[in-house]
């Protein structure tokens, strides 16, 4: 049998279930992966007590025939899902030593399948960043390098730790969350599948806020299928997130082991062949149309006219939520204080030595844009190009299942590029933004590498609450762009 | 649309926010570069069309107001940055304060 590292979570499952492993086993291949590249930075806490206690419990249930869909399957977790009894923090100072009461509902339902738990993963602060180097525990650097290149690569944010603990075989899956790409980005960097479901398939009650109308958890594994079975136990109606939608979970492992597109049609927007997009991912995003042609599909032009302004609308309605919902930290009731000669003075002493850079420039931004005279000329105006960008989407969808994009504008960076200038890293999600605004579905998918040795992906976007025909294009697109890359010494 | 320093300055306030004077200047100049690109938003003629402030087609559901959680004291007042104070120590879940320094001579 393969080293229990590279199986993935089907074949890992159906091993368990087999009894040819147990979940104690398989936990503690695991943990030594963590040991071996903890240098990647990938985890801000690890809980291998917690891990192997977890695993007991699994290899019990299994043996009394209680075995869950993800029964003994270990999983990292983002560390803006809080965990309780487990240090939860956002990846910033101010939540430093923070240790939730309670539960998360996406991870309780993870936990409830059987799932085990090896660590918290790092991040942006606060989610917000595009190459997890904003993150107050330091960078994560990305497994993958360029050939002939020792320079360490981001492996892209904000969930960057999470996809480089699978792109290094530390776990076979993890969770992120997406608000302007922070799952799909990091995916394609890192050479793994990256889901953002629609908007209020899984429940946000639990998850650190950022911006509350875009928030939304997903998995990451190595193939749509493991994907599918992470989602699948992960999503679900909660009465405690009330934005989580009342609609059933269907068997979404079955729709990504049916790989068949026939007939189905593929939109192609125009407005996505933007400058500044590298060649080689113009030419991998044509030749993923002609894989998907060749799988039976149809090809069909679409515009989305509000394209370009999807990016600006959201750097108003982000950081205007952001600033709104990171008000809550003021050093009195949890979290980092810092003391002051009166209480005016304790808040911004808190806030000023607890936030860092991005996350000071954003709660800026988006207390400016909601001040006193310039909330029609911002806020609602953002409002509106988000209700044209939506528009735009229904009507794509009139003539076509599935959108096919590219998921970043160019392959995984070096730590220190593209830092210069805001809007420079801020580019970097305008092929995954839209769908963002619009509340859609989209998954990455890796379908080849570069000149340079290093994973590219491509993104697929559906209709909301459709992952069915997204996965099952996923898939498609997977079988046929046969990626099977894998990063050297990993 | 271009802040200057002073602009920062008031809005760092009004997010009680403390920011040293020295970085106010790269400040403005960052915050008025992201605010020129987002300028690009007037090109867009939107007075016809209402705002989307949720993606969300679900009518949020009401429920009975009634008592669904309770009696954990000791759970929120877990994290306190500056300790608690409990009402009555042998039950932490009776109730109990943050504590935060005085404010009021």
């Amino acid at each position: 049998m393969a080293a229990l590292t590279d199986l993935t979570i089907a074949q890992l499952t159906s091993a368990l279930a087999r009894k040819e492993t147990s979940a104690v086993e398989v936990v503690d291949a695991h943990l030594a992966k963590l040991d071996e590249h903890r240098a990647l930075n990938a985890f801000i806490t690890e809980t291998p007590d917690q891990a192997r206690e977890m695993a007991k419990a699994s290899d019990a249930r299994r043996s009394k025939d209680e075995a869950g869909l993800l029964e003994g399957v270990p999983l990292a977790i983002k560390d803006l899902f809080c965990t309780e009894g487990v240090q939860t923090t956002a990846g910033s100072k101010i939540l430093e030593g923070f240790v939730p009461q309670y539960e998360s509902t996406v991870t309780a339902n993870l936990w409830r399948s059987g799932a085990v738990m090896v660590g918290k993963t790092n991040l942006d602060e606060f989610a917000m960043g595009s190459s997890n180097m904003t993150s107050h525990f330091g960078g994560v650097e990305n497994p993958w390098k360029r050939k002939g290149d020792n320079r360490k690569l981001v492996p892209g944010g904000s969930s960057g730790g999470s996809a480089a603990a699978v792109a290094a075989y530390m776990v076979p899956g993890s969770t992120g969350t997406d608000t302007g790409g922070s799952i799909r980005q990091p995916a394609a960097f890192c050479g793994i599948v990256g889901l953002k479901p629609t908007y209020g398939r899984c429940s946000r009650w639990g998850v650190v806020a950022f911006a509350s109308s875009l928030d939304q958890p997903g998995p990451f594994a190595r193939t749509v299928e493991d994907t599918a079975l992470l989602l699948q136990a992960m999503s679900g109606h909660d009465p405690k997130d009330s934005t989580s939608a009342p609609v059933p979970v269907p068997d979404f492992a079955a729709a990504a082991r049916n790989p068949d597109v026939r007939g189905m049609k593929v939109g192609i927007p125009k407005e996505y062949r933007v400058e500044g997009t590298s060649d080689e991912i113009v030419a991998l995003w044509s030749k993923g149309m002609e894989m998907l042609k060749a799988a039976g599909a149809e090809p069909v032009e679409v515009s989305l006219p509000h394209t370009k302004y999807a990016l600006p609308a959201y750097y108003i309605v982000a950081p205007a939520e952001c600033s709104s919902n990171l008000a809550r930290y003021d050093g009195v009731r949890f979290g980092l204080r810092v003391p002051g000669k009166d209480l005016t003075e304790l808040y911004e002493n808190t806030r000023g030595a607890g936030f860092g850079k991005e996350t000071r420039r954003r709660i800026l931004i988006g207390t400016y844009v909601l001040s006193a005279g310039y909330y029609d000329a911002y806020y609602r105006k953002a409002q509106q190009i988000r209700a044209l960008i939506a528009r735009d989407f229904k009507q794509a969808f009139e003539r076509c299942d599935v959108l096919l994009t590219p998921t970043a504008p160019t392959a995984a960076f070096a730590a220190g590029e593209k830092m210069d200038d805001p809007v420079t890293m801020y580019l970097n999600d305008m092929f995954t933004i839209p769908a963002s605004m619009a509340g859609l579905p989209g998954i990455s998918v890796p379908a080849g590498l570069d000149k340079d040795g290093l994973p590219l992906g491509l993104q697929l976007i559906g209709r909301a609450f459709d992952e069915e025909t997204l996965l099952r294009a996923a898939a498609a697109l997977e079988k046929a762009a046969a990626f099977g890359g894998r990063p050297a010494g990993y | 649309m271009s802040l200057d320093k002073e602009t920062v300055a008031r809005i760092a306030r009004l997010a009680r926010l403390k920011v040293p004077e020295e970085e106010l200047a790269p400040l403005a100049g960052e915050l008025s570069g992201i605010f020129a690109w987002i300028e690009q938003l007037n090109e867009v003629d939107t007075s016809s069309v209402e705002p989307l402030s949720s993606v969300s087609d679900v009518t949020l559901p009401m429920r009975e107001d009634k008592v669904t959680d309770g009696g954990i004291a000791a759970r929120v007042l877990a994290n306190a940055p500056g300790g608690a104070v409990y009402i009555d120590p042998s039950d932490r879940n009776a109730g109990g304060f943050f504590t935060v320094p005085k404010v009021v001579e």
